[in-house]
């Protein structure tokens, strides 16, 4: 057991400080486990929001020591002993108290984007698609709505874009669907237009926060980008795939 | 004093409360049916229990081994259940389950492949064939994300973060749902001609618990407190493979998919010690050797499961008698080994976030180390008691269904038994809700001074000037459960719990909670306590009731099951004088055609005789 320093971000929308707190740490613990100590012990009403505390649920995201992190993945003995852990709410989205944030603008775009549509069944009453088909719309299946890639993304962060573009986590929301192997619905057009494709620039800010190591990048934007590019750039080849599958 | 016009207030013909697996899919059904539909949740959308599950959903879909079907399931329940099942709801879990799983197939869901490219399944405990649809060992993300992005789109009120305090009653029906927004702290109220709850289990009275903040047992305690039955409440579910090491993680979540892809239980000897716990009923049908065993894992379908693979009760107490043997690990668990089993590749690829768990939470490789293990308190089998068929509870408008409900899994669940009854149950409370709200005539009515009794007692722990802290009273909840209530219990034990809970009780009125009351983690910890208090009760109550030992109810002082005890379920309600009180309940007989099912050698089923 060891006593460690921390500083928590306490306050609202109308503006707030950062508490100082020294409390005892046990072998093993994660972020999450002291900041529960802190509530018990010295700070009865810390808001904060977690579920699983094994990095399922995406609930416990806030930024520490400037990094946007899973609270209950984040090991204590990541930072040095005598380091004072510094603790915020994520940035890119408004306050509510403390290390809770109002991101309810992210369940608004999940629902603007057009819902799965699937094709016939086959002959025999059931649905087939193969494993190496379904590996990467798995993989983009992994995310767990915690919004770090959100949170770093520039485009809302710095440039407060949210306007123009949905982020990260929901292009490959739409990558997940495009790339569905029973999906017959068409996002294309409004992947460039409604949910602005054309803001990401690349970074790659998202892939490294996110911790369910999706691709997000590589995998999901990148091949979305290419089919916009086909489709407006190169109707033929994509009336071409059309006709002659993908 | 309060003006109840001044809540904010909201109408539905149904509300949902709980947005897991079962309050989606009922809030689906509800809405599908042209029924106002609204849905409550204490977390945001998304993060219910349903996201933690691991394994997989339990349906005889028979893609990997053609014998399976439902009445193969139905007995597999059954026997699980130690044959206290609600018999009915046995069988139409197991019948429609295949649909159920398909249906989400059809909404968006990506299970794992077969090499025919249809659902694949895999072993577990208690199934006899592979049966559980998954996706790697994150099924229940992707059940819930497939659930929540169907929901989105079909206009139904979602209320997230608004917890629901207390139930409204209109001359015994059900007539509205007072909650609070968990953000801003203030009041709502929603007027309703029928309730489902779906809010899970209330694990949280325990310390040691792969259970999250939310199950507080908020949907048993409401339901008591409106005058519904309880039933089955002593068979509390203890996993055998919680994480134990280091301290903070104790009680997290080990998949048993660990032991349905070919991972065995050690002692400190290295000796695989289920051998020795085999009982007699499941004799016939589990693995002597260890030879044997591994035949199985390898495809042999003439040899038999290991060991590792019986019901879950059975396997946690076995572990629990290593551990007090002396023949435990250094952390007070056993080794659960995968690594000598399968290639490291293999195991990443099955059991990803396990590997990704053990490494990040416990700095273990599971690819190259065991893990230790240890039981955890985990699921629920008992709840709210409700009609088979409609799923409505003892009082009319009051329905439920998932893990607050009761009936489906008896004495003891079987893994992945749990997905798929809320998708069966869910739906079918939602048309029980529909039949029900279409035969009500004029719309009920909410007493304004109930409500306002409602808000002074929820304000309590705001408005005092002094009090206990409700952290420490619910830390010694869980110590209090955790000594006297765990997975062996006597009589003397049980009555220690009862007496401590008392002076819990006490102390619980007087929990003070500093602070404002926006987003104020004190003053919802004060507010949970009263469903904590109520379900630890019931749970005590019951299990000092029922004299034998059954499934995941194990009484030292009454060993064995009792004939008498299979005919019957004890029952908790409140009584007239406010008190709880117990009784034993004489059960129905089965109908015939199921108990041949459920008695049938698995032969004649196979061969298609009964
Ligand atoms: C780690 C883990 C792994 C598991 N793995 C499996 C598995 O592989 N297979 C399987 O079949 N089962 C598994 N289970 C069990 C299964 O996941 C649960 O039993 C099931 O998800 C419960 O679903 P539910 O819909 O009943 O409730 P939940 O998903 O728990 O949802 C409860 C809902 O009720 C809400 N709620 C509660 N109280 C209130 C209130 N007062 N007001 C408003 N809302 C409220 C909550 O916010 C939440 O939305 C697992 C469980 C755990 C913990
Ligand atoms: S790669 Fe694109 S989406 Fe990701 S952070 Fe950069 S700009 Fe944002
Ligand atoms: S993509 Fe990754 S970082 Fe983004 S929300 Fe999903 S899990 Fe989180
Ligand atoms: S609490 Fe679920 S991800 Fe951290």
């Amino acid at each position: 057991m060891s006593e460690r320093a921390f500083r928590i971000w306490r306050g609202t929308a109308a503006g707030g400080e950062f508490g100082e707190h020294r409390i005892d740490v046990d072998e093993g613990m994660v972020v999450l486990d002291v900041l529960h100590r802190i509530q018990a012990k010295q700070a009865n009403d810390l808001a904060i929001r977690w579920n699983c505390k094994a990095g399922k649920c995406g609930s416990c995201s806030m930024e520490i020591n400037g990094r946007p992190r899973l609270a209950c993945m984040t090991r204590m003995n990541l930072f040095a002993d005598r380091e004072t852990i510094t603790v915020q709410p994520l940035k890119a989205f408004p306050v509510i108290r403390d290390l809770v944030t109002d991101v309810s603008w992210n369940f608004e775009q999940n629902k603007r984007i057009p819902p799965f549509r699937p094709g016939p069944k086959g002959s025999d009453g059931q649905y087939r698609m193969h494993q190496k088909d379904v590996d990467r719309v798995q993989e983009f299946r992994k995310c767990i709505e915690c919004y770090l890639c959100q949170d770093v993304c520039h485009v809302l962060r710095d440039q407060s874009r949210k306007d123009a573009f949905v982020g990260p986590r929901f292009m490959i929301r739409l990558a997940s669907l495009e790339m569905h192997p029973l999906d017959t619905a068409d996002r294309i057009p409004a992947v460039r237009k409604e949910f602005g494709s054309g803001f990401c620039n690349i970074t790659r800010c998202c892939t490294e926060v996110c911790p369910e190591h999706i691709e997000i990048t590589d995998n999901g934007i990148i091949p979305l980008k290419e089919r916009v590019v086909d489709r407006f750039y190169d109707p033929l080849l994509w009336l071409g795939r059309k006709i002659f599958g993908r | 004093m309060l003006n109840v016009s001044e809540i904010q207030t909201f109408e539905h013909d149904v509300l949902v409360i709980g947005a897991g697996g079962a309050g989606l899919r009922a809030a689906i059904e509800c809405s599908a049916r042209g029924l106002s539909t609204g849905l409550v949740c204490k977390s945001l959308l998304g993060k219910a229990h349903t996201v933690m599950a691991e394994g997989g959903v339990a349906a005889a879909l028979g893609n990997l081994d053609r014998r399976d079907n439902w009445k193969v399931h139905f007995r597999d329940t059954m026997r699980g259940g130690k044959f206290l099942n609600q018999w009915r709801m046995a069988e139409l879990h197991a019948r429609e389950s295949p649909d159920r799983v398909r249906e989400l197939e059809e909404w968006g869901a990506v299970f794992d492949r077969t090499k025919d490219g249809l659902i694949s399944q895999r072993n577990f405990g208690g199934h006899r064939y592979p049966r559980l649809a998954h996706v790697g060992d994150r099924t229940g993300l992707e059940i819930i994300r497939t659930l929540q992005d169907h929901a989105v789109h079909k206009g139904f009120g979602i209320y997230m973060e608004c917890t629901a305090l207390d139930l409204h009653l209109d001359a015994g029906r059900i007539a509205g749902v007072l909650g609070y927004w968990r953000e801003s702290g203030r009041f709502v109220l929603f007027r309703t001609r029928a309730v489902i709850l779906a809010t899970g289990g209330g694990g949280r009275a325990w310390r040691i618990t792969s259970n999250s903040w939310e199950y507080t047992g908020d949907g048993t305690a409401m339901a008591y407190e409106a005058g519904a039955d309880l039933m089955d409440m002593e068979f509390t579910q203890f996993h055998p493979t919680g994480m134990v090491w280091p301290p903070s993680v104790r009680g997290i979540l080990v998949t048993e998919g660990v032991r349905g892809d070919g991972g065995v239980l050690l002692d400190s000897r290295k000796e695989r010690f289920m051998f020795r716990y085999i009982p007699e009923k499941f004799a016939d049908e589990t693995a002597a050797t260890e030879e044997e065993a591994n035949r199985w894992l390898a495809g042999d379908k003439t040899a038999r499961r290991p060991p590792e693979l019986l019901t879950r009760d059975v396997v946690a107490r076995a572990i629990t008698q290593e551990v007090s043997e002396g023949r435990g690990s250094p952390h007070g668990g056993v080794y659960l080994d995968i690594a000598s089993r399968l290639p490291a590749e293999t195991i990443r690829k099955k059991l990803p976030s396990m590997y990704h768990q053990f490494k990040e939470l416990a700095e273990v490789d599971i690819t190259r180390q065991p893990m230790e293990v240890g039981p955890t308190l985990h699921y629920f089998m008992g709840g709210v008691r409700v009609d088979s068929d409609t799923q409505m509870s003892t009082v009319p408008g009051l329905f439920a269904a998932g893990e607050c409900a009761t009936g489906m899994h008896g004495a003891n669940r079987l893994g992945g038994n749990s997905l798929s009854d809320l998708l069966v149950f869910g739906r079918l409370a939602g048309i029980g809700a529909e039949q029900y709200v279409k035969g009500l005539g004029a719309a009920p009515r909410i007493d304004e001074e109930q409500v306002r009794s409602a808000v002074r007692r929820a304000t309590a722990p705001l408005n005092r000037d002094a009090g206990a802290n409700p952290y420490v009273v619910h830390d010694d909840l869980q110590g209090v459960m955790g000594r006297h209530v765990g997975i062996v219990r006597t009589e003397a034990e049980l009555l220690s719990a009862l007496k401590e809970l008392d002076r819990l009780k006490r102390d619980a009125l007087g929990v003070k909670a500093p602070g404002v009351s926006q987003y104020n983690a004190a003053w919802h910890e004060a507010l949970d306590l009263r469903s904590l208090l109520i379900t630890a009760e019931a749970v005590t109550r019951a299990a000092l009731m029922r004299q034998e030992s059954r499934g995941a109810h194990t009484r030292l002082d009454f060993f064995g099951e009792r004939e008498e005890w299979q005919k019957v379920n004890v029952i908790v309600r409140k009584a007239q004088d406010g008190q709880m009180e117990t009784r034993a309940e004489t059960r129905p007989g089965p109908p015939r055609d199921l108990a041949a099912i459920a008695h049938a050698s698995i032969e004649d089923l196979e061969a298609g005789r009964v």
